[in-house]
C-alpha cells in the first residue's frame, strides 16, 4: 500500500541528510553548501515558518519539499491537482492528517513500544501496538468511504480507492484471527535442520497441522517415531536452555509481528509525511489570503524552453515579514536566457531577484506561487551567488572566497540550470570584476544556463547590452525624476550610475 | 613430488630473520613493515621482511611472482584461497575444544569441506590464470597433481557424501513446559511467514530487525546435545558415516600447501598495502637490481610518509634522483622542513624494498644490490649534552666506517649539528675524505653547502621554496638551486573559472 500523494509513482523521501545535532531527539537537515546559500539568499526560513506555524515536522517537510525540486512539468501538475483538492476540502484533509498524529499520540500516551530484548515481551508489545493501529486503520477506511467521491485529483482518487480495496471487512477478520492465535496457549512447534557442526539450524516456528483427514487415514499414515525428554525438576540449567530454545522459536514470530506493526507505523508515517507538505501549503494559503495577496497556480514549461512571464509577482518572504501587501512586478522574459538587472540602490532589485528564486522553487515543488499569474520553464537546478556581507578580511581574500563559491557551483551545474547572481564579482575593481563576470556569464549562456544578474558592474552590463543579443533582457529599478523609488522594475538600458548619491543624500542630507 | 617455495628458488639462503635490522627505525621502515603486516598477524610475516636478499636470482624470482600477482584476478583467487584456509584453521581449532562427539565430528567435517573447496577452486583458478613466474608455474603443477591424487579425491568425495546426508535431515522439536519431544518434520506451515504475509501490504521500506540477540555460544548445552542425540537415533546411518569419515581422514592438510599459504602472504600483504598507496596517485615499479652504481629512481617517495598521509588530502611529493659516471654521494642541503630527511629516508627505503624482491616507489628505477645499509640520524632534536652528543656522533660514525664496504649504502642525516660551524665543517671534511675513496653510495643531509662540491663524486641537491613566498615549501629536492620558477596564475584560473575552463567543466 503506497500513499503516493507527492509523486505518482514513488514515495516522498528525505533526500537531504538528516543528522542529530546537539539534541539527540531533534533531527535537523544538513544542507549542502549550495542549498544553504539558497536558504540564506532567498529567506526561505520565512516561507517555511509560515508553512509550519510552529510545527517542527511541518517545517522539515516544507524544507525538504522546497529544496528537492521536481523538474518534470507533469510531476508538478500532479501535486498542483492534489493541492487544489486540499484547498477545496481543507477540513477533510486535516482530519486524515489527524490519523497518523493520533497514532503517535497513542504511542506516547500508553508508553507503547517494542523495547524488550526478550522475544515474549517483544511479542506482547507488538501485539498491543497492532491492535491500536487496526483501530486507526478502521477510522481511515471510514473517511475514505464517506468522502472519496468529493475529491477530483488523480492522487487522492487513487489513494482512497486503495484504502477501500485493501482494508475491506474480510481483511479485518483475518487480522483479528491472528491477534488471537498469537497468544500461543498451546506449545511451540519448531522445525530445524542440522547446520554447521551438526548444530541445530534454520529453526522455523510452525503452525501445527489441524489434521482434517478422516480418522482411518490418520491411523494408516506413517508417522515418525517420537522421542520425549522430561527435565529433572532440579535441572535449572536445562530449563534455561529449553527456555532459550523456545525463545529462539518465538523470536521469529515476535519479529514478524513487530515488523508488521512497523509496517503499519511506516505506512501511517508516510501518510503523515506526504500530507504534511499540503498542510503546510494550506497554512501558507490562509495567511496570504489574510494579507490580501494573490496566489496562482503556475504554468510550468519544459526545461528546454525559455519562459518567464508573470504579473504581480511579489516576494512572499517580504510580504510575510512585513505582514502587508507589497509591490509586485510584471515582466515578460519569454525566450530570454539572460536577465540583467541594474539601477537604483534600494530600488527593489534584490527583492525582485528573491521573488524570482522563490517562485521558481515554489513552482517546482508543486505549490502555488505569489503572483497574479506566472509561467516559467522548470530548471534542472537553481543556484544563488550573492555577494556576502562585508567581512574584515583583505579584499583579495574576499574575491577569492567569491570565486571559490562560484567554482563549487560550476561543479554542480548542468545545462538548463538557473543562477541568480546578486552583485557578484564586485569585490575587486570594476574592470577586473567586469571581465571575470563577462567570461563566466558568456560561458554559462553557451552551456544553456539561465542567468539572472543584479549588478552595478557597468562595463559588464553595458558590454552585454551593446552585443544586442536577442535572448537577453535588461531591467532597471525605476527611479522617478525626483529620486523617489517605485520599487517597480522596468525594461531599460543599464545606466552608469546606481544613484548611490541619492542614498548618500538621504542619509546625510 | 615436491614444491620448494614461492619465496625462494634455491636453498641455502637466509629465509627468515627474527630481529629487525638496525637501520629500520631511522628509515621508518619499521612503520612501513608494521603497517604491511598489520592485517596479517596470524601468518608471522615479519621474519621474511627482516631478511633482505643478497642474490639477484632470488630477487628476480620474487619480482616475477609479484608481477603475476599484480593481476587482479590472480590476486582475488589467492585471497579467496587464503580466506578459506583461515576458516579451515579456525574450525580445526574448534574441534579441539568440543565435548560432544557428533558436535566435534560435525566441525571436523566442516573443516575438511572448506579445505577441499579451497584447493579445488585454487587448482581450477590457477589452470585458467595467465602465469609467467617460475614460482607460480611450479606451484600450479604441484596443486594440479595434488588435487588429482587419490588421497585428495577420496577426502573430497567422502566429505561431500556425509555432509549431503546430514543436511537433508529435517526434524521437529515440540517445546512444552519442562519437557520436549523430537520427531521428524511433517510439513507444517511456517507461521511467522503467515503473519508477515498478512501485514506485508503496509510495508513501506526496510524496518528494524526485532530478533533478539539470543545467547548462542560455541558449544552445545546438554539440551541441544540431547536433541542431537535423538536426531541421530532417528537417522542412524548418516551418523555412522560421519564416524567413519573422521577416523579415515584425521590428518588431511598437505604440508606444502600449508607453507604456500603462509609464504604467499608476503606478496599479498605488500601488494595490498601498495594498492592503498597507489590511490594517492603514486607510482610503483620493478627496479633493475644489480651491481651498477649508476642508479636512478624517478617519482620516488617516502613510503612511510605516503602511508601516514593516506587518510588526508595532503599530497605526497615525489622526487627524482640519478647518479651518473663517477657520482656516488648525494649531498642534500637547503631550507629546513623542506623534505631533506624525507628524501634521505626515501633513498634508503628504496634499496631495502628492492632487496626484498618487491616493487618500489617510483616510475622507473635502477637500484644497487647492497650488502649492508648504515644510517646515522640525529637522535633527538633537543641537545642536552653538547660534548656527550658530539662524542657520541663521532663514535657512531667511526663504528660505521669500520664496517662499511664498497657495496654498502650510507645515509648520514645532519651529523655534527651539535657543534660550532667551524668544527662541523672540519669534521665533515674529514669524514668525507674517508667516505669518498670507498666508492659506496651515500646520501648526506647537511646544512653545509661546502660539502656538495668537494669532488667529482658528490652531487648537490637542494630542498626548494616557492619563490614568491619563501616561507612556503615545495618539498621538492632538485639537483640545482631553485631557479625562481614563477607562477603567474590569476585567481580566476586557480579556481578554473575562465571562459574556456567553465566551458570545459560543464557537461552538455
Amino acid at each position: 500500500m503506497r500513499v503516493f500523494l507527492m509523486h505518482p509513482d514513488r514515495d516522498f523521501e528525505f533526500e537531504l541528510e538528516k543528522v542529530n545535532q546537539r539534541f539527540p531527539h531533534k533531527q535537523v537537515l544538513l544542507l549542502p553548501a549550495a542549498k544553504a546559500a539558497l536558504v540564506q539568499d532567498l529567506e526561505l526560513n520565512t516561507l517555511w515558518n509560515a508553512m509550519a506555524q510552529g510545527d517542527e515536522f511541518l517545517f522539515e517537510v516544507a524544507q525538504q519539499a522546497v529544496l528537492s525540486s521536481l523538474d518534470d512539468p507533469d510531476a508538478i501538475r500532479y501535486r498542483q491537482e492534489i493541492l487544489r483538492d486540499c484547498l477545496r476540502h481543507p477540513d477533510i484533509v486535516r482530519q486524515i492528517y489527524r490519523i497518523p498524529i493520533q497514532a503517535i499520540e497513542n504511542k506516547h500516551r500508553h508508553w507503547m513500544g517494542i523495547f524488550s530484548s526478550y522475544p515474549s515481551s517483544v511479542l506482547s508489545g507488538a501485539r498491543e501496538m497492532l491492535e491500536m493501529f487496526v483501530g486507526l486503520l478502521k477510522a481511515l477506511k471510514k473517511l475514505a468511504d464517506d468522502h472519496a467521491e468529493e475529491f477530483e485529483s488523480e492522487g487522492f482518487r487513487r489513494f482512497f480507492a486503495m484504502i477501500q480495496q485493501e482494508l475491506n471487512d474480510e481483511y479485518f477478520a483475518v487480522v483479528k484471527e491472528h491477534l488471537r492465535e498469537l497468544r500461543f496457549t498451546g506449545g511451540v512447534l519448531l522445525s530445524a535442520e542440522l547446520g554447521q557442526g551438526n548444530e541445530g539450524a534454520n529453526y522455523v516456528l510452525r503452525r501445527p497441522n489441524h489434521d482434517k483427514r478422516h480418522w482411518t487415514k490418520r491411523v494408516l499414515a506413517r508417522r515418525s517415531r517420537v522421542y520425549s525428554f522430561a527435565l529433572d525438576p532440579r535441572d535449572e540449567g536445562g530449563a534455561r536452555a529449553l527456555g532459550d530454545l523456545r525463545d529462539r522459536g518465538l523470536n521469529l514470530v515476535a519479529n514478524a509481528v513487530a515488523q508488521s506493526a512497523d509496517h503499519i507505523d511506516g505506512f501511517l508515517n508516510v501518510l503523515r509525511l506526504e500530507l504534511a507538505f499540503y498542510i503546510g501549503c494550506l497554512n501558507l494559503s490562509e495567511q496570504l489570503a489574510q494579507l490580501g495577496e494573490p496566489t496562482a497556480f503556475p504554468e510550468p514549461a519544459p526545461a528546454s524552453q525559455r519562459r518567464h512571464s508573470f504579473t504581480d509577482l511579489y516576494d512572499v518572504s517580504l510580504a510575510l515579514t512585513m505582514k502587508q501587501k507589497i509591490v509586485g512586478n510584471d515582466v515578460n522574459a519569454d525566450g530570454k536566457d539572460l536577465v540583467i538587472i541594474t539601477g537604483a540602490n534600494q530600488g527593489g532589485k534584490s527583492t525582485f531577484l528573491r521573488s524570482i528564486g522563490l517562485a521558481q522553487l515554489m513552482m517546482q515543488c508543486g505549490m502555488f506561487v505569489p503572483a497574479e499569474s506566472f509561467c516559467a520553464n522548470v530548471c534542472a537546478s537553481l543556484f544563488t551567488h550573492y555577494r556576502r556581507e562585508e567581512d574584515t578580511t583583505m579584499t583579495s581574500g574576499k574575491f577569492d572566497e567569491e570565486l571559490s563559491r562560484m567554482s563549487s557551483i560550476v561543479d554542480k551545474l548542468s545545462p538548463n540550470s538557473s543562477i541568480l547572481f546578486n552583485e557578484s564579482f564586485a569585490a575587486t575593481n570594476e574592470r577586473e570584476g567586469s571581465e571575470i563576470a563577462k567570461q563566466i556569464v558568456s560561458a554559462l549562456l553557451e552551456k544553456r544556463v539561465k542567468v539572472f544578474f543584479v549588478t552595478h558592474l557597468y562595463e559588464f552590463s553595458h558590454g552585454f547590452y551593446d552585443r544586442k543579443m536577442a535572448d537577453a533582457i535588461y531591467l532597471r529599478a525605476e527611479r522617478r525624476e525626483d529620486g523617489t523609488r517605485t520599487f517597480k522594475l522596468i525594461e531599460g538600458e543599464p545606466l552608469q550610475t546606481s544613484y548611490g548619491k541619492d542614498l548618500y543624500d538621504r542619509i546625510f542630507g | 613430488m615436491t614444491f620448494l617455495s614461492i619465496l625462494f628458488c634455491k636453498d641455502f639462503v637466509q629465509k627468515e630473520a627474527a630481529e629487525r635490522p638496525a637501520f629500520f627505525t631511522d628509515l621508518n621502515l619499521d612503520q612501513i613493515i608494521d603497517a604491511i603486516v598489520a592485517r596479517k598477524e596470524e601468518y608471522d610475516l615479519k621474519p621474511f621482511f627482516y631478511a633482505p636478499l643478497r642474490d639477484t636470482e632470488t630477487i628476480l624470482y620474487r619480482q616475477e611472482v609479484a608481477r603475476d600477482l599484480e593481476d587482479g584476478m590472480l590476486m582475488a583467487h589467492v585471497q579467496a584461497f587464503a580466506g578459506k584456509m583461515i576458516i579451515v584453521r579456525r574450525y580445526l581449532g574448534l574441534t579441539e575444544k568440543l565435548e560432544y562427539t557428533y558436535h566435534r565430528e560435525g566441525w571436523f567435517l566442516e573443516a575438511a569441506l572448506v579445505y577441499c573447496e579451497a584447493l579445488t577452486e585454487l587448482a581450477h583458478n590457477l589452470e585458467a590464470a595467465n602465469l609467467k613466474s617460475r614460482g607460480f608455474l611450479a606451484f600450479r603443477e604441484y596443486v594440479a597433481r595434488y588435487v588429482n591424487s587419490d588421497e585428495f579425491q577420496s577426502l573430497l568425495t567422502d566429505a561431500k557424501n556425509v555432509k549431503g546426508r546430514l543436511s537433508s535431515i529435517k526434524y521437529s522439536v515440540i517445546i512444552q513446559i519442562g519437557a520436549f519431544k523430537v520427531r521428524m518434520y511433517e510439513g507444517e506451515p511456517d507461521y511467522s511467514a503467515e503473519v508477515e504475509k498478512t501485514f506485508e501490504k503496509f510495508k513501506q521500506g526496510a524496518v528494524k530487525d526485532y530478533r533478539s540477540k539470543l545467547y548462542q555460544g560455541t558449544g552445545m548445552n546438554h539440551i541441544e546435545s540431547q536433541i542431537l542425540d535423538f536426531v541421530a537415533r532417528l537417522n542412524p546411518d548418516p551418523f555412522a558415516d560421519l564416524d567413519q569419515f573422521c577416523a579415515q581422514h584425521s590428518q588431511f592438510m598437505d604440508e606444502s600447501i600449508r607453507t604456500f599459504d603462509r609464504e604467499i602472504q608476503f606478496y599479498v600483504s605488500y601488494l595490498e598495502f601498495m594498492a592503498d598507496i597507489k590511490l594517492k596517485g603514486l607510482d610503483f615499479c620493478y627496479p633493475q637490481v644489480g651491481t651498477s652504481r649508476e642508479v636512478y629512481d624517478y617519482n620516488a617517495f617516502d613510503l612511510a610518509l605516503a602511508y601516514n598521509l593516506l587518510r588526508t588530502d595532503k599530497p605526497v611529493i615525489c622526487n627524482d634522483f640519478f647518479l651518473k659516471g663517477p657520482e656516488r654521494i648525494i649531498v642534500v642541503s637547503g631550507p629546513n622542513q623542506g623534505g631533506k630527511t624525507t628524501f634521505a629516508r626515501t633513498f634508503g627505503q628504496l634499496y631495502y624494498l628492492a632487496s626484498l624482491g618487491l616493487p618500489v616507489p617510483g616510475r622507473e628505477a635502477r637500484l644497487f644490490l647492497f650488502d649492508q645499509i648504515f644510517t646515522h640520524f640525529e637522535r633527538e632534536e633537543d641537545i642536552s649534552n653538547l660534548r656527550g652528543k658530539l662524542e657520541d656522533d663521532l663514535f657512531r660514525v667511526h663504528e660505521i666506517l669500520a664496517r662499511v664496504t664498497p657495496d654498502s649504502i650510507l645515509i648520514l642525516n645532519e651529523i655534527f649539528a651539535s657543534t660550532t660551524l667551524e668544527d662541523a665543517v672540519f669534521l665533515s671534511r674529514e669524514i668525507m675524505n674517508k667516505v669518498t675513496p670507498l666508492d659506496l653510495l651515500c646520501v648526506w643531509v647537511t646544512f653545509m653547502d661546502e660539502l656538495s662540491s668537494m669532488s667529482e663524486k658528490t652531487v648537490s641537491m637542494v630542498s626548494t621554496v616557492v619563490p614568491e613566498n619563501p616561507a612556503e615549501r615545495t618539498f621538492k629536492i632538485i639537483r640545482k638551486p631553485a631557479d625562481g620558477l614563477a607562477y603567474a596564475l590569476s585567481i580566476a584560473e586557480k579556481h578554473r573559472l575562465t571562459y574556456k575552463q567553465i566551458k570545459g567543466r560543464i557537461q552538455s
